[in-house]
């Protein structure tokens, strides 16, 4: 009888690291790979073998250098505004989250719906509109014009969240501050901000990323090649060459990757929280 | 003694802020004047063309005209340019209208103070009143007026643009004119053949992807979950580190990457069937292929994202639940369809909702892989991996099928909303959200 129970177990857990290895070859295989190809000289897609012969910086080097590609310029406008959107955004998130969590007001579970269906409306519906809009006021192929409508979009994707997770935080500890004396502008920076750490954390990476990877709106927007954001750069590169020249792709996807990569190893921990708070807490 | 109640009102309704400067608060008054008089001058010059705009869409095309015995190109009116115009013109007017209305209603309740003896708040007073107890309300303005401008104007401008005849090629400005229509483009896009055929095409795939990608990866995400989870497995934290990894990579790359790695001709993919004596696949070039390639694809995307999200339910399932169980002799398969099973669905309902909703606008996944091709010769500009969104996409931007975009896009809005509502009015945050606490 346990004999048996453990060798049940033994099976069990042979089969189980079994199916784990496929899955962990399957979701690393294509990061390795690309990460292999962008140090395999030459340009093509095929390669003999997944290890290259020879290891190369060239393409890579030639990604700054070359007058074609502007991946540095590319790379400066897209950390600027994935910055600027970012720090904007998490205020402007921070705002509505902590009006809806804390204060109750007539519009209240109106508002929360009117956010959330809006949020459903797909973007580039709206992006004629835009387009038009920014046009008045000048702001076509400006940074400034990206950096705004990420900005305003942004209490849109994450305030139900955000103000899921301030619920939770104890209203007793804002009572407490008020009959000390505290305005509601000294409560939200002295309590609220610091205790809700890891929300900001969390909004402060997903709102980064976002600017960091769109690229419909940055096509639309940005005409000319050197305000172009590293999205745009990529989509065209393999767009109007295809396979041509592989290897350089691969280069620049390993640079945008490895930043966010980064990111999220060290907020793994944050993103899982945020993720839950979005489930448990609606 | 209502004097002072209605004459404050009075004055105030005929000029913003003279109520208030009767009440004798006077910054509070001359910022309502300077106010009043800025939109006088604005809305003297914008307001009747608007009006006109919005209504006419323009009535002058741009036309050849003889001037001095030379012919030029003289432009005309461009349509849709005047009714954006228009639209932000109304818009302010609007606010206008309610900042109006806020300050009767001001110089009424401060009349009404004074007929009972009270003083009028001085301008200090009146600051300190609105942060302590308006406070919610002017933390919204500055969020508000970006989803005004950004968010609610565009939708408004979008649906504007179904009822009209906004395509290309007989209504493109600013050559042509473009004009109200009415139900038309509705009424083409479901009866007339040649587009129902393809939105009904099309809307079928999209419901069959969106319940497809949803399953895959939620019950591959909790698979991953379950495995990882058991008793006895070593490593814990670092299956989690690896198997997470796709979904760190950012989307945009890792879709362009798998569409080179699926290549029918070069791709590695074919290269390694061909290794073991297997023909390539067309996986991005056969309709049915493709279709199976963006499914698996997006497994690839998707499921570390369920997985983290069922890992962290899992950490929440109290252990005496388990132990009871074994107390009763259940066996691993019983124990998880009787605890864990519905733990996890129950916790996870609504995200499982939302991501069924997602993926119904899933661009992304469609565009970056296969644009939506292979092409369907019976489609109107679609492929046939094409979502609604991806089509109207294609209808927008390469086609200029302006209205048709917009007639489809109303109604994939009004699918998603209406899930995504039923959705989030059911869940706890909105209901009774103050039992949290």
């Amino acid at each position: 009888m346990i004999i048996g129970r453990k060798l049940a177990n033994f099976f069990r857990l042979s089969f189980s690291y079994i199916i784990l290895i496929g899955l962990a070859v399957a979701a690393i295989y294509p990061a390795l790979w690309i990460l292999l190809s962008s140090f395999r000289p030459g340009k093509s897609l095929y390669s003999k073998t997944l290890i290259p012969e020879h290891f190369t910086l060239d393409h890579y080097k030639e990604l700054f250098t070359s007058p074609v590609y502007m991946f540095g310029t590319w790379y400066a406008n897209t950390l600027k505004i994935a910055v600027f959107s970012m720090l904007i955004g998490v205020v402007l998130t921070l705002l509505t989250s902590y009006a809806l969590s804390r204060f109750r007001f007539k519009t209240r579970k109106t508002t929360m719906s009117v956010l959330l269906i809006l949020g459903m409306f797909p973007g580039f519906m709206s992006m004629i509109a835009i387009y038009l809009l920014l046009n008045q006021f000048n702001l076509l192929d400006k940074h400034l014009a990206l950096i705004i409508v990420y900005a305003a979009g942004a209490p849109l994707g994450g305030t139900l969240i955000a103000k899921g997770f301030l619920d939770t935080i104890p209203r007793s500890l804002d009572e407490a501050a008020r009959i000390d004396g505290a305005s509601n502008f000294g409560i939200f920076a002295r309590i609220i901000l610091p205790l809700s750490r890891p929300m900001i954390t969390y909004m402060a990476l997903t709102q980064f990323v976002g600017p960091w990877v769109d690229f419909i709106f940055a096509k639309l927007i940005l005409r000319t090649k050197d305000n172009w954001t590293v999205a745009v750069g990529m989509w065209d590169m393999v767009n109007t060459m295809q396979n041509s020249n592989f290897t350089l792709f691969a280069a620049g996807a390993v640079l945008i990757s490895v930043p966010i990569m980064i990111l999220f190893a060290f907020l793994q921990r944050l993103l899982v929280d945020g993720l839950t708070a979005g489930a448990s807490k609606g | 003694m209502q004097r002072h109640r209605s004459r404050a009102a009075i004055l105030s309704t005929i000029f913003m802020g003279l109520g208030q400067i009767y009440n004798r608060q006077f910054i509070k008054g001359l910022i309502f004047i300077a106010v009043e008089a800025g939109a006088l001058v604005y809305f003297i010059a914008n307001l009747g063309r608007a009006f006109w705009g919005i209504t006419s869409l323009g009535d002058t095309p741009s036309h050849l005209e003889k001037v001095k015995g030379i012919t030029k190109m003289v432009p005309g009116d461009h349509s849709i340019v005047i009714l954006i115009q228009s639209l932000i013109t109304l818009m302010f007017f609007v606010l206008f209208l309610i900042a109006w209305f806020m300050n009767i209603r001001d110089a009424h309740k401060t009349g009404e103070e004074r007929e009972t003896g009270r003083p009028s708040n001085t301008f200090k007073q009146s600051v300190r009143y609105v942060l302590d107890y308006k406070f919610a309300q002017s933390f919204l303005l500055l969020p508000g007026i970006g989803i005004l401008f950004f968010t609610i104007m565009p939708i408004i401008f979008m649906i504007m643009l179904a009822f009209t005849n906004f395509a290309a090629p007989d209504h493109i400005p600013p050559a042509r004119l473009v004009d109200w229509v009415g139900f038309e483009t509705f009424r083409n896009l479901l009866v007339l053949k040649s587009w129902s055929h393809t939105f009904y095409g099309v809307l079928t795939w999209t419901i069959v992807w969106a319940v497809l990608s949803t399953i895959t990866t939620y019950f591959g995400g909790m698979l991953v979950a379950l495995l990882i989870n058991q008793k006895g497995i070593r490593f814990k934290g670092l299956w989690r580190l690896i198997l997470i990894v796709p979904y760190a990579i950012p989307q945009m790359i890792s879709l362009l990457l798998m569409r080179n790695l699926f290549n029918g001709q070069f791709g590695p993919i074919n290269q390694y069937l061909g290794y073991f004596g297997l023909g390539g696949l067309p996986w991005l070039t056969d309709p049915f292929w493709a279709k199976v390639t963006v499914i698996m694809v997006n497994m690839w995307v998707g499921i570390p994202v369920s997985m983290l999200l069922i890992m962290g339910v899992l950490t929440t399932i109290p252990r005496d639940m388990y132990e009871a169980a074994e107390v009763d002799g259940a066996t691993n398969y019983q124990k998880f369809r009787i605890v864990t099973l519905p733990m996890i669905l129950f916790s996870t309902a609504p995200t499982l909702i939302m991501q069924f909703a997602g993926n119904i606008n899933n661009f992304n996944a469609i565009y970056l892989l296969t644009q939506g091709n292979p092409v369907n010769g019976n489609y109107q500009y679609a492929g046939s991996t094409d979502l609604l969104v991806t089509w109207l996409y294609k209808l927008t931007l390469d086609q200029n099928k302006n209205n048709m975009a917009s007639a489809i896009g109303i109604i994939l809005f009004i699918i998603v909303a209406g899930f995504s509502l039923y959705n989030y009015r059911r869940t706890k945050s909105f209901k009774e959200e103050d039992m949290i606490q």
